[in-house]
C-alpha cells in the first residue's frame, strides 16, 4: 500500500483476549468482585436514623437536598465536603499514578472492570480466543446467531442491573425495586436505567478499548504524572532480544510465542515499549510468566519495573527494591497533601456544631420607634434541626441590658423545629425609650439558643441598633 | 508540503508535514468517530428545526416543538399555583380573626403576602415597610385605622380616602389655618408635647378641647373609627417639629390609598394583610 492511498479513517480491529491464569489475573478477579459488590449491594444496606429520616445507609436525596452516608448527613451548605472528596480523589490519582503508573486504568476504572466482566461472559458463551476468532470470521449460521443473541442478552441484563443499581442510590432501594416490579416507578427512573443500560452495553460490550484510546482524557494526562522512577508494566528487551526458538542458544529469552499479545485487552504488543494504549492491566505479565515457568526460565521477562532501572539491570546490577520506587519525595509530598485534606475534612466533620443557627439583624429599617418611644430591632433567625425528631429550642438574649425579646407569632420564648428542617423566624428585641442602648448607635448583644431536650447551648453575636442620638 | 512517506522506525506512513525535522505519523481515526461527527451535524440541524433557532425579520422560527423559555416559566408558575390551590381555597374561606399564627396556612399567607407587598405596596410604604413622611410605618404598633388582621384587611381591600370604593375609609381634617389665628396655632403646638400630663385649663388645653378633641379624643389619644392619629404617642406621621406641626394644623394633611380589593385577588388581599399583621405591630 502506498502512503497516498492510506485512509484517514480505519475500522476497529476486533480484539479477542485469551484466558490467562496468574497472580495479577487473580488480583483483578478479586478487585472486580469487591468493586462490583460494593456498587450493587451498598444501596441495600440499612442504617437506622429514627422515624422521620430515611433508613438507607447511602442515599443521595436530590428532592430534599440531603446526602446520607451511614452516620454522616450532608446538607447543601456543607457541599465543601464533597468538593474536598473530589480534591482527595484527584490527589489520590496523582499519588497512585506517580508511584505505580496507570493502576487506576488497569484495575479499578469502571470501563476496565465492566469490559472485563463482558469479556468473561463472551468467553463463557463463545469460547476462548481461537473459538471466538473462528466465530467472528464464520458466515452467519443459526448457531452463530444463537450464540450472539445469547451473549447480547446476557450483556443487556448486566446493563439493566448496572443502571438499576445506579438509581437505587437516589431513592429508597426496596421501595423503588418494588415500583420497578409493579411497573409504577417514576419516568425519570426508567429513563435513567435505559440510558445506563445502553451506555453499559455499548461501552463495555462493543467499544471497549476504543473508549480508553479515543474518548478518555486520562491516557493523555498520564505522561505528566509518571516519571522514570514510576513502576509500570514493561518488557525487559535486553533479556528477551533477539527473539528466537527456545532451543536456539544464541537467542534471548523471548520465544516470540505471542502469549502476551493474545491476552491483551487493548490489542497491543507490550514488547514495542511504552504506549498510550497500555492500561497496565498486567495480564501480559501473567501470560509471559506462565510461559517462562514452563520453559524453566526466570520469570519477569515482562514485569512491573521502573524505566530508570533499565541501564543498571542491563549492566548486571540488582534492581532497586520496590519501596525505593514508591517512597520518593514526589509520592511522599502527594501523600502528605492528600492526608492533610483528609484530616482537615475529618476535623471539620467532627467539629460540626450540634446546633446550627444564624441570626441576621434586619436592617431595613435598622430600628423601629414604638408608640411609647421604645426602640425595637428585628432579627431573622434560622435554626437547623438535623435530627429525626422535632426539637424545642429556647431563645434569649444574654447580659443585663434592658432588652426584652419576643418571637413573632408566639407568646413563648421557645420554638419547635420540625425534624430534618430549617426553621426561619423573626425575633424582636425591645428596649424602653429611656434606656441607654436605645440612644446608642449600636450595642453588641449575644443570642443564646438552648436545646431544651438535652440542654446544649450555642450563641451568636450580633448588634442592637439604637437611634444614635447619644 | 513534502510527499507522504513511510516512517522507517514504525513502518507507518506520515501525513506529509515536516516542521524542522519533526514529522507527523498518520494514525487513522476510528471510523465510528467520523460517523459520530456526522451524527452531531444531523442532530444540530434537527435541533434548529425542533427548537426556536433561525432569525427572521421580526423574530425567529418557533420550532416544531413549540418550546419557549417564557412558556416554561408560565408552566412553572402554573404548576406552583396548582400545588398551592388547596391552600388558596383555605385562605379565602378562613375567618381571619381565627387564623392560627402557628399554622401552615398562616406561614403560606405571610410568604405570599411578602411578594404581593414588594410588588404593590413598597412604592409608598418602602420595601422594609418602614414608611416615610406621610406614609405610615407598618412595623410599629401605632395604627390609624386599627391593627387587627381584619381591620388591616379592610384598609387594604377598600383603601383610604379614594374615590373608587364606596366603602373606603374616610375622614378629613379641616384646615385650621382658616379657623384659628396664628397665635392660637402656636399655643396649640406648645401644648401638644405636654398631652400626657396636660393642664386642661391652660390656653392650649382649652383650644385643644374646643377644636381637636372632637376627633382626636379628650386626652388626644386619637380615634380609629375616624383615622384620627394618637397625638400623645411618640409617632408623628408628618413630623413633630414646629414647622411641620404648623403646616399640618394650618393646611391639614392626610394620605390616600387605593382600594386594593379592586386590583388584587381576594387571596392576595388576605395574604398581604397577614404579612403586614406579622411585621411586628399586629394586634
Amino acid at each position: 500500500m502506498t502512503p497516498q492511498t492510506e485512509n484517514l479513517y480505519a475500522a476497529r480491529e476486533p480484539i479477542f483476549p485469551k484466558r490467562v491464569y496468574g497472580t495479577f489475573r487473580n488480583l483483578k478477579w478479586a478487585i472486580m468482585a469487591v468493586t462490583l459488590g460494593i456498587y450493587y449491594l451498598v444501596p441495600w444496606l440499612r442504617w437506622d436514623r429514627g422515624p422521620n429520616l430515611p433508613d438507607q445507609a447511602v442515599l443521595i436525596d436530590l428532592a430534599h437536598r440531603r446526602f446520607y452516608f451511614f452516620w454522616i448527613e450532608i446538607w447543601p451548605h456543607e457541599f465543601y465536603f464533597v468538593a474536598g472528596l473530589l480534591i482527595m480523589a484527584g490527589l489520590g490519582l496523582f499519588l497512585f499514578t506517580s508511584a505505580l503508573g496507570r493502576v487506576w486504568c488497569g484495575y479499578t476504572c469502571p470501563q476496565t472492570v465492566w469490559t472485563d466482566l463482558f469479556i468473561l461472559v463472551e468467553r463463557w458463551i463463545e469460547g476462548d480466543r481461537n473459538a471466538r476468532i473462528r466465530l467472528h470470521r464464520a458466515k452467519w449460521t443459526p448457531r452463530k446467531a444463537t450464540l450472539r443473541i445469547f451473549k447480547w442478552t446476557v450483556w443487556a441484563l448486566i446493563g439493566v442491573v448496572t443502571g438499576g443499581a445506579w438509581v437505587f442510590y437516589f431513592a429508597d432501594a426496596p421501595t423503588l425495586a418494588n415500583q420497578f416490579l409493579t411497573l409504577t416507578a417514576p419516568a425519570v427512573a426508567w429513563i435513567t436505567v435505559a440510558i445506563l443500560t445502553t451506555t453499559t452495553v455499548v461501552l463495555g460490550g462493543f467499544m471497549r478499548e476504543q473508549v480508553c484510546i479515543y474518548m478518555c482524557p486520562w491516557p493523555r494526562i498520564q505522561g505528566a504524572m509518571m516519571d522514570d522512577s514510576t513502576l509500570t508494566v514493561a518488557y525487559r528487551d535486553w533479556r528477551g532480544e533477539p527473539r528466537g526458538k527456545a532451543r536456539d542458544a544464541t537467542a534471548g529469552d523471548c520465544i516470540d510465542c505471542n502469549a502476551c499479545v493474545a491476552v491483551c485487552p487493548m490489542g497491543i504488543d507490550i514488547r514495542d515499549g511504552q504506549q498510550m494504549e497500555c492500561i497496565t492491566c498486567a495480564l501480559c505479565i501473567d501470560a509471559c510468566d506462565d510461559i517462562m515457568g514452563k520453559l524453566g526460565r526466570d520469570r519477569g521477562l515482562i514485569d512491573y519495573l521502573a524505566l530508570s532501572d533499565a541501564p543498571a539491570e542491563q549492566a548486571g546490577e540488582k534492581p532497586r527494591p520496590i519501596w525505593a520506587h514508591i517512597l520518593r519525595p514526589r509520592t511522599i509530598l502527594y501523600s502528605v497533601i492528600w492526608a492533610s485534606f483528609g484530616l482537615a475534612m475529618m476535623y471539620a466533620l467532627f467539629i460540626r456544631p450540634e446546633i446550627e443557627l444564624t441570626v441576621a439583624p434586619i436592617r431595613n429599617p435598622t430600628y423601629v420607634t414604638m408608640s411609647d418611644g421604645a426602640i425595637r430591632n428585628a432579627y431573622e433567625i434560622r435554626l437547623r434541626n438535623k435530627h429525626g425528631e422535632p426539637r424545642q429550642f429556647g431563645i434569649h438574649v444574654s447580659g443585663d441590658l434592658a432588652l426584652r425579646l419576643t418571637l413573632e407569632g408566639t407568646p413563648y420564648a421557645s420554638v419547635v423545629v420540625p425534624p430534618d428542617a430549617t426553621h426561619k423566624l423573626r425575633a424582636y428585641a425591645v428596649t424602653p425609650a429611656d434606656a441607654e442602648i436605645s440612644k446608642a448607635a449600636e450595642t453588641p448583644i449575644r443570642f443564646w439558643i438552648e436545646d431544651q431536650g438535652n440542654g446544649e447551648r450555642a450563641s451568636v453575636d450580633t448588634i442592637f441598633n439604637g437611634t444614635g442620638e447619644q | 508540503m513534502d510527499e507522504p512517506r513511510v516512517d522507517e522506525l514504525t513502518g507507518r506512513p506520515t501525513m506529509g508535514h515536516e516542521f524542522d525535522g519533526i514529522e507527523e505519523l498518520n494514525t487513522p481515526m476510528p471510523r465510528w468517530w467520523l460517523w459520530t461527527f456526522y451524527l452531531t451535524i444531523i442532530w444540530g440541524i434537527g435541533y434548529t428545526i425542533a427548537f426556536p433557532a433561525w432569525p427572521t425579520i421580526s423574530g425567529a422560527t418557533a420550532g416544531l416543538l413549540g418550546y419557549s423559555t417564557r412558556g416554561e416559566v408560565s408552566a412553572d408558575i402554573a404548576a406552583h399555583e396548582a400545588a398551592n390551590a388547596a391552600l388558596v381555597t383555605e385562605l379565602n374561606a378562613v375567618d381571619l380573626a381565627a387564623l392560627d399564627a402557628q399554622s401552615d396556612l398562616h406561614r403560606y399567607a405571610v410568604a405570599r403576602g411578602a411578594s404581593v407587598f414588594r410588588a404593590q405596596c413598597s412604592q409608598c410604604h418602602g420595601s422594609g415597610a418602614a414608611g416615610a413622611i406621610g406614609y405610615p410605618n407598618l412595623l410599629d404598633n401605632d395604627w390609624l385605622w386599627g391593627g387587627s388582621l381584619e381591620e388591616i384587611a379592610y384598609s387594604v381591600r377598600h383603601g383610604i380616602r379614594n374615590e373608587t370604593d364606596f366603602d373606603a375609609r374616610y375622614s378629613e381634617m379641616p384646615a385650621f389655618g382658616d379657623i384659628l389665628a396664628r397665635e392660637e396655632i402656636e399655643t396649640l403646638i406648645e401644648f401638644l408635647p405636654t398631652l400626657a400630663d396636660a393642664d386642661w385649663d391652660s390656653a392650649g388645653g382649652v383650644l385643644f378641647t374646643d377644636n381637636c378633641a372632637a376627633c382626636h379624643g379628650d386626652q388626644g389619644l386619637g380615634d380609629r373609627s375616624l383615622g384620627a392619629p394618637n397625638l400623645a404617642d411618640a409617632i408623628w406621621l408628618y413630623g413633630s417639629d414646629d414647622e411641620s406641626l404648623t403646616e399640618t394644623i394650618a393646611n391639614a394633611r392626610f394620605g390616600v390609598m387605593p382600594a386594593w380589593g379592586q386590583r388584587l385577588t381576594e387571596e392576595d388581599v388576605r395574604a398581604v394583610s397577614a404579612y403586614v399583621h406579622a411585621l411586628g405591630g399586629g394586634e
